[in-house]
């Protein structure tokens, strides 16, 4: 017998509806359905994900899409949700696995910042009229330079990538996304001059010509892991860990793992991709620092080397530690950040959040004076630009967009990537679904975004007088803190509003 | 072929020397190997390196093809992320050789460390192989998604087994060819211990041909064992581990 009923309700306007049968084909979830003896189209709630696909490409607008009315009893402590997932491990005794970020309501540290301008004195700047540096620079940064009596620099300068702006999209593997959702974040880096990160899933060979925009990872599992791949990016990332689900792997089943994915990860078709849980040649900091340096030397030392960490309890360390192992790059990712396919209990109870990782990573580099040896790059939720700021202010020299470039692309966060049955063509591979989503168009989408925010963080900094994103890095006194307590200001190293 | 003295040489300097070399030689004998790491990186077919000593952790990693050979003992992840080529042994190896490893071939005289050929995988035409003269050490083809080890257990102190514990642990792929005889519960519960056919029996017959032309064993005493073969039962271990909990089917 069923425990439970539907999550929601689609409604069906009879009025408006012309039986057209466009949600039908839409859904692959096959919520909607043609009913062979009368014509008519019909509904199945059960198996609706409200992933809004149907609703949006209704040409009547006759569908909704609302939450079943039908609740057991009220109940701060059991909540529905809580319920149904006891209700879903006693039918079958697995570990629950969702999508993207956490969708619980732990404290959003963004929200709670509020940003300064000037007034009176030290005049806000008009972007629009007067020049304003977003250009930013990742890689160690040299502590001194040495020039010869023509002023050439006789340092020998660490290897260091440009971006026009300090936004990157966020590591997501062909194979956990659809290689049109891929190349449409490439096909946006490119064009904003930023890069985009090919996730543990190897460089697919359509994305070649994309190479000049590529972070390419190496996780645990070293898949499409070679000495081309690694020679091909413009930063390697060491995957250690991921926000959504510290302390653990990855895992894409064998049914993603098509001639294409398997091509692009060197692996057999239909095989599981199992990447372990640890990289096991790193069982510390020294180890850390083996594999930083031996990517290091396949590259010539030409590549700046991150390392992507979770943001848990000891980040502050764990971050000190990764950069005197020779990171170039720390790469901190918050337990809000976003996931194809994680642990439920995982993704809404390990980690920390972002604000105060990097704020805590940040003045620790600074205290060790070894801040200026790295870049940090933050990821775990990126919303908006307004973020993005407050993360530059916090001290981090560049962000990682992933849950806002998929939002882009048309993702309506309905949590279900981990079936691979995704509407809008992103995360899946089933080709009549990625067809659905045409880089061509997808990839301006994208632009639009990183274009739109960087106006925004223009706006933001005119207003605060600032006119280069470096003098707004690590500058916590153009933030306060708006009903946080103490130990929380000291931690974003911000003062209250007011004071 | 040119010869490089690697006594008292910082790593990355005798890697800088190696590299030039190699642009122009075929071969690069490095005398007085002392523990520095990464020889041999990314190194390409065509090229060969004699290591004269003990060379560091991380010896050819990334190897894309050419040939390494080893007068001493390897440390750590001999082969990490291997590509091609072919890495002989004249001694024992350490922990995690052949990590990742998708094609080419390793060698080793004697004994390995700890999780021996984990996550090798195959792909295509590529077929990574790992021959171990001695025994393994714990979780020897731990998450194996392709390609062959060959473990020989040649020269086994008494009482010693020729594997660790946790043996094939979350193999999903390949083969592992074990000769003579070792306790049962050292193997993973999602392994099946199998007779090897013939096709099994000539892959193993050529590898310890070559295995006996690199050390001089003798081969017909090597053959004259029974030989038990390690396969996983199942591309798709964790298969039923999970339940979608957003998209929970309700019917």
């Amino acid at each position: 017998m069923r425990y439970f009923t539907s999550e929601f309700l689609i409604e069906r306007n009879k009025d408006r509806c012309i039986n057209c049968g466009v949600c039908a084909r839409q859904c692959s979830n096959e919520a909607h359905y043609i009913d062979l003896d009368t014509g008519e189209v019909k509904s199945d709630e059960t198996k609706c994900v409200d992933c809004q696909r149907c609703v949006c490409l209704c040409p009547t607008n006759a569908l909704m899409i609302i939450k079943n009315p039908n609740q057991t009893r009220d109940n701060a402590n059991w909540s529905q949700q809580a319920i149904r997932e006891v209700e879903m491990q006693a039918s079958t005794g697995g570990i629950l696995l969702s999508g993207m970020g956490t969708p619980k309501e732990y404290p959003v540290y963004w929200d709670k910042i509020l940003l300064n301008a000037s007034q009176v004195t030290n005049p806000s700047i008009d972007p629009l009229r007067e020049p304003m540096e977003t250009k930013t620079y990742l890689g160690a940064k040299p502590t001194q330079l040495e020039f010869d009596e023509e002023g050439n620099i006789l340092t020998k300068l660490p290897p260091t990538v440009e971006l026009d702006t300090p936004l990157m999209m966020s590591a997501m593997s062909f194979g956990s996304i659809s290689l049109n959702a891929q190349k449409s974040l490439a096909m946006a880096a490119k064009e904003c001059n930023t890069f985009f990160n090919t996730g543990e899933g190897g460089l697919h060979k359509e994305l070649d010509q994309y190479a000049d925009h590529a972070i390419v990872q190496v996780a645990s599992g070293r898949f499409g892991v070679s000495k081309d791949y690694l020679n091909k990016g413009q930063i390697i990332e060491i995957k250690i860990g991921q926000g959504a689900k510290p302390g653990i792997g990855g895992h894409l089943p064998g049914e993603k793992v098509n001639v294409e994915v398997s091509q692009t990860r060197m692996i057999p078709e239909h095989s599981d991709a199992i990447s372990p849980a640890p990289h096991h040649d790193i069982y510390s900091i020294e180890d850390l620092r083996q594999l930083i340096f031996s990517l290091k030397e396949v590259t010539r030392y030409k590549k700046p080397v991150a390392v992507k960490i979770a943001a848990v309890h000891n980040i502050a360390a764990i971050a000190s530690g990764s950069v005197r192992a020779g990171a170039d790059i720390i790469v901190i990712d918050g337990f809000r950040g976003g996931s194809g396919s994680t642990p439920t209990r995982l993704r809404d109870n390990v980690g920390i959040p972002i604000e105060l990782a990097l704020a805590a990573v940040d003045q620790r580099l600074r205290d060790e004076s070894i801040r200026q040896n790295c870049s940090i790059v933050i990821a775990g939720s990126v919303r908006n630009s307004a973020d993005v700021v407050k993360a530059i202010a916090l001290g981090a020299d560049a962000c990682y967009i992933g849950s806002s470039a998929l939002i882009a692309m048309g993702c309506h966060m309905c949590r279900t990537c981990m079936t691979g049955k995704c509407n809008w063509g992103i995360a899946t591979q089933n080709p009549e679904l990625t067809r659905r989503l045409n880089p061509e168009i997808q990839y301006k989408r994208v632009v639009n975004l990183l274009h739109a925010w960087n106006h925004e963080i223009q706006e933001m900094m005119g207003g605060m007088g600032i006119n280069a994103i470096e003098s707004l890095r690590g500058n916590r006194l153009m933030l306060r803190g708006i009903g946080l307590s103490e130990k929380e200001l000291e931690i974003l190293g911000i003062k209250h509003a007011g004071e | 072929m040119k010869v490089i003295d690697a006594k008292e040489t910082y790593f990355k300097t005798l890697n800088d020397m190696v590299f030039d070399a190699l642009e122009t030689e075929d071969e690069v004998i490095i005398a007085n190997v002392g523990g520095q790491r990464y020889i041999g990186t990314g190194m390409d077919a065509g090229k060969s390196i004699i290591v004269q000593g003990t060379p560091g952790n991380d010896m050819a990693c990334y190897m894309n093809g050419g040939r390494i050979t080893v007068k001493g003992n390897g440390q750590d992840a001999v082969g990490n992320t291997m590509n091609g080529g072919e890495i002989v042994i004249y001694g024992h190896s350490g922990d995690t050789v052949g990590y990742g490893m998708r094609d080419g071939r390793i060698f080793v005289q004697t004994n390995v460390g700890c999780r021996g050929g984990i996550h090798m995988k195959e792909f295509e035409n590529c077929r990574p192989k790992i021959v171990i003269g001695g025994r393994a050490g714990a979780y020897l083809g731990e998450y194996m998604a392709g390609g062959v080890i060959l473990l020989l257990g040649l020269n086994l102190k008494e009482g010693r087994e020729v594997i660790g514990h946790y043996c094939a642990t979350g193999m999903h792929g390949g083969v592992i060819y074990i000769r003579g005889e070792y306790s049962d519960d050292r193997i993973s519960p999602g392994v099946a211990v199998l007779e090897p056919n013939e096709d099994d029996m000539k892959e193993i017959s050529d590898l310890v041909r070559d295995y006996c032309k690199y050390f001089g064993s003798d081969y017909h005493e090597i053959m004259n064992e029974r030989f038990t073969k390690l396969a996983p039962t199942s591309a798709r271990p964790y298969k039923n581990l999970y339940a979608r909990n957003e998209a929970f089917p309700l019917s």
